[in-house]
């Protein structure tokens, strides 16, 4: 293996890994509990607001039709502006910090 | 318009053998206007006044059309002349793939990861092709047609599973790994023992979905083509063994692009004439749903719906209540852990993480996951049209009369909306869809038999084994020979679960990845102080609880319990004939159906589950809710009381390397 070696102690000390991984995990942890807590309304709505789900939105279609349907937008919704914020500027910073240590 | 009304009748009394209660509406209304079916059979069956207003009422065509050719003799069977050549194309189009990657895999990592070289959009689809099996395409229109909402609501968590994937594990996977999850897992451990016991967690899964791939496989082929079970398991296990041996990553995930291409289209189509049967118009579809007679009498005699009236709280009508949660997932806890078990099993599935090796970036890795939650996504929003769609136009009881379970719904529905433009249609339309449910069994079976091999070659042979120590001549020889043994194990494994419900099997396989799996790879990933005993811990603990808890649980059959729900129902149907409820003509079919409920009940009662019990001891069909939190737990308390100061030294590293990608593990030949 032809690799080169790294203080990787060093790098994780880096200001700019620092921001990176600083920026990430606020990032991913937040809008996947986001996500996990939006997603787990349904199974809890259905369960225990069952009224709730019966109401009528339009013509027969309910309410828990909708919200079910809305799941599969919301996940959509999140891809498309996790990829827009990762290629802006999670990348940007990794590319920086793999700059600095040529 | 003759035609319709024919076919009208033959679907109500042919599907209406256990449950209906108004033959002579369907008999008389050859010779009425086109509304008059419906309006005839509603006063019998109580319908939802509401509901029947909200109905177009003169001339609604989609809603008086039930075509039924397909329910004839309660069996579907394809034409052999239409199918036979789908297939071979079919066939013969994934075995030039395979003839053309044959050559161009040479190292290990040709075969595990096709060498780094696939894009992200090709990888997305891949992913897409992986993910969505047969139990998707025909368990969830399945269970939708016979028990609405329930069903829709089962499909939303396998797209939102994609989250946690996109979000936690595909980018960190691509930048830390190599093969296989034992290598994320062996970073920073001992290799041994972590990688046999990641090994035998990636069989245990592939096992069970394999498993459940391999029975859709059979009872399939053996319903629509009317070949044997065995037949039908032995030659979908050839072909993938076939795909996985020779071609490796390359030709499994061109199958499983071509897959994911057919299933989209058939698909796509399917929806398309459903919707036309709506006059494009949603409205109208939901409405057709609820004011469904036939849906109603199915409605009326589900447990769950019998036991809100006695308790007077069926609060909607039974076509609507089919629109509302409940019907199936009876327990709300099962449903909230039924959850868990997809978000968190998803990103622990070994043929799943596999796919992110093979790309070269995290940045491709990223992408792949995004265009396959738009193909996963559209899938499952199509599938609520099928689903529901089949059960408008083939009725829950003409659906249940071929298969119990339901699985043949999208199957009879493409029968039945050919055939209603033109009999061959029928024909064609059935045989690709047939072809498209072939491919997506090979596509699926094929990435599991290589994960699995995977994990046993190059986990278990090379690096337990032979210490690393392998040419790559070797370690192509251990990985095609393992996956000749995988695959010959599933296609066994396939003959002796005939008799297994597909859809609890594929939960069971995410219990399993969300509970042993998935825990350890993120503390791995995440967590500075996690080590070599804690993978082991929560492996073992996850993936063994996850079993057990499903073992006691309601999915085995409890054969006191079929006696018991048999005899609620003719029950109910006997109180019904005293207080004078049936009409007289419908007198002799309630009759009958008694009749079978009673033998039901005689054959049933006494007998005891597979673990000798009289009634499941767990009272959830997925235990997620109980044995993620405990694989978990198993996973840091292993950890903590095992404290290692070589695995928290090396935590910089593998945090750096999966945020970075710095150091990268090349595809590309070490």
């Amino acid at each position: 293996m032809a690799e080169k070696q790294y203080d990787w102690a060093a790098i994780a000390k880096n200001p700019k890994f620092i921001e990176l991984h600083h920026k990430k995990t606020v990032f991913l942890f937040g809008w996947w509990i986001f996500s996990s807590i939006y997603y787990f309304l349904l199974p809890i709505g259905a369960a225990y607001t069952p009224g709730l789900f019966k109401i009528k939105i339009i013509s027969n279609i309910n309410f828990g039709y909708i919200f079910a349907l809305s799941q599969f937008f919301v996940s959509w919704w999140l891809a498309m502006y996790y990829a827009k914020v990762a290629n802006r500027d999670f990348d940007r910073l990794t590319r920086e910090l793999v700059d600095e240590l040529k | 318009m003759k035609k319709l009304f024919v076919g009208l009748a033959l679907a109500l009394s042919l599907g209406s053998i256990a449950f209906a209660e108004a033959p002579k509406a369907p008999a008389a209304a050859p010779a009425a206007p086109a509304a008059a079916a419906p309006a005839a059979t509603a006063p019998a069956t109580q319908a939802a006044p509401a509901a029947m207003q909200a109905v177009p009422a003169p001339g609604a065509p989609a809603a008086a059309a039930p075509a039924a050719k397909p329910a004839d003799d309660g069996k579907l069977k394809a034409n052999p002349k239409v199918t036979i050549p789908i297939f071979l194309i079919i066939i013969g189009a994934t075995m030039a793939v395979v003839v053309w990657s044959a050559k161009k895999t040479k190292s290990a990592a040709d075969f595990y990861t096709a060498g780094g070289g696939i894009t992200g959009t090709q990888n997305g689809w891949a992913i897409a092709g992986d993910y969505m099996s047969a139990a998707s395409f025909l368990g969830i229109s399945g269970m939708i047609s016979l028990y609405g909402y329930d069903g829709f609501m089962y499909s939303v968590g396998w797209l939102v599973a994609y989250i946690t994937v996109l979000l936690i594990v595909a980018e960190p996977c691509r930048n830390a790994g190599k093969y296989t999850l034992g290598d994320i897992l062996a970073f920073r451990t001992e290799p041994k023992p972590v990688r046999a016991v990641a090994a035998l967690s990636v069989v245990a899964v592939s096992t069970f979905y394999l498993t459940a791939q391999m029975v859709g496989a059979g009872k399939l082929m053996q319903l629509l083509l009317g070949i044997d079970y065995k037949v039908a398991v032995i030659g979908v296990g050839i072909l993938m063994v076939g795909y996985v041996v020779f071609g490796g990553m390359t030709a499994t995930t061109w199958v499983q692009i071509i897959k994911a291409g057919l299933l989209m289209s058939g698909a796509g189509l399917l929806s398309l004439l459903v919707m036309m049967k709506a006059n494009m118009n949603p409205i109208q579809f939901f409405n057709d749903i609820a004011a469904n007679p036939k849906i109603i009498d199915h409605v009326k005699l589900l447990p769950v719906y019998m036991k809100e009236v006695e308790a007077g709280k069926a609060t909607a009508e039974a076509g609507q209540r089919f629109l509302e949660p409940g019907l199936f997932l009876t327990n709300p806890l099962d449903q909230i852990s039924l959850g868990m078990a997809l978000v968190l099993g998803t990103a622990g599935m070994p043929h799943i993480l596999m796919r992110f090796f093979t790309v070269p970036t995290a940045q491709a890795a990223r992408k792949s996951v995004i265009v396959a939650m738009f193909i996963i996504g559209s899938f499952y929003i199509l599938t609520t049209l099928l689903g529901f769609g089949a059960a408008i136009h083939l009725s829950p009881q003409g659906i249940q009369k071929v298969d119990k379970g339901g699985n043949m719904a999208a199957m009879m529905l493409a029968k039945a909306l050919g055939g209603d433009i033109s009999p061959f249609l029928g024909d064609l339309l059935l045989a690709f869809l047939c072809a498209v449910a072939f491919a997506t069994i090979l596509a699926v079976v094929s990435g599991l038999v290589l994960a699995a091999s995977a994990a046993i070659a190059h986990d278990i042979y090379v690096n337990v084994i032979k210490d690393g120590h392998a040419d790559q001549h070797e370690q192509v020889f251990a990985a095609r020979t393992t996956s000749f043994v995988v695959g010959a194990a599933g296609i066994i494994i396939g003959i002796a679960a005939e008799k297994q419900n597909v859809a609890h099997l594929v939960a069971l396989a995410f219990a399993v990845a969300s509970s042993g799996n998935l825990p350890v790879v993120v503390l791995s990933l995440f967590w500075r102080k996690f080590n070599t005993a804690g993978v082991i811990c929560g492996l073992v603990v996850g993936t063994i609880v996850s079993i057990g808890l499903v073992m006691i649980s309601p999915n085995m059959t409890y054969p006191n319990k079929v006696a018991d729900d048999a005899k609620k129902a003719y029950t109910k149907l006997e109180k019904e004939i005293a207080e004078g409820k049936v009409k007289p003509e419908a007198m002799e079919k309630t009759m009958k159906t008694i009749e079978t409920k009673k033998a039901e009940e005689a054959k049933n009662r006494g007998g005891k589950s597979i673990m000798g019990l009289d009634k499941p001891l767990f009272t959830l069909k997925n235990p997620g809710i109980i044995s993620i939190p405990v694989g978990f737990l198993a996973a840091i308390l292993g950890a903590l009381a095992f404290p290692s100061r070589r695995s928290e030294e090396m935590f910089d590293e593998i945090y750096v390397r999966q945020n970075t990608g710095i150091g990268m593990a090349k595809a590309i030949d070490h």
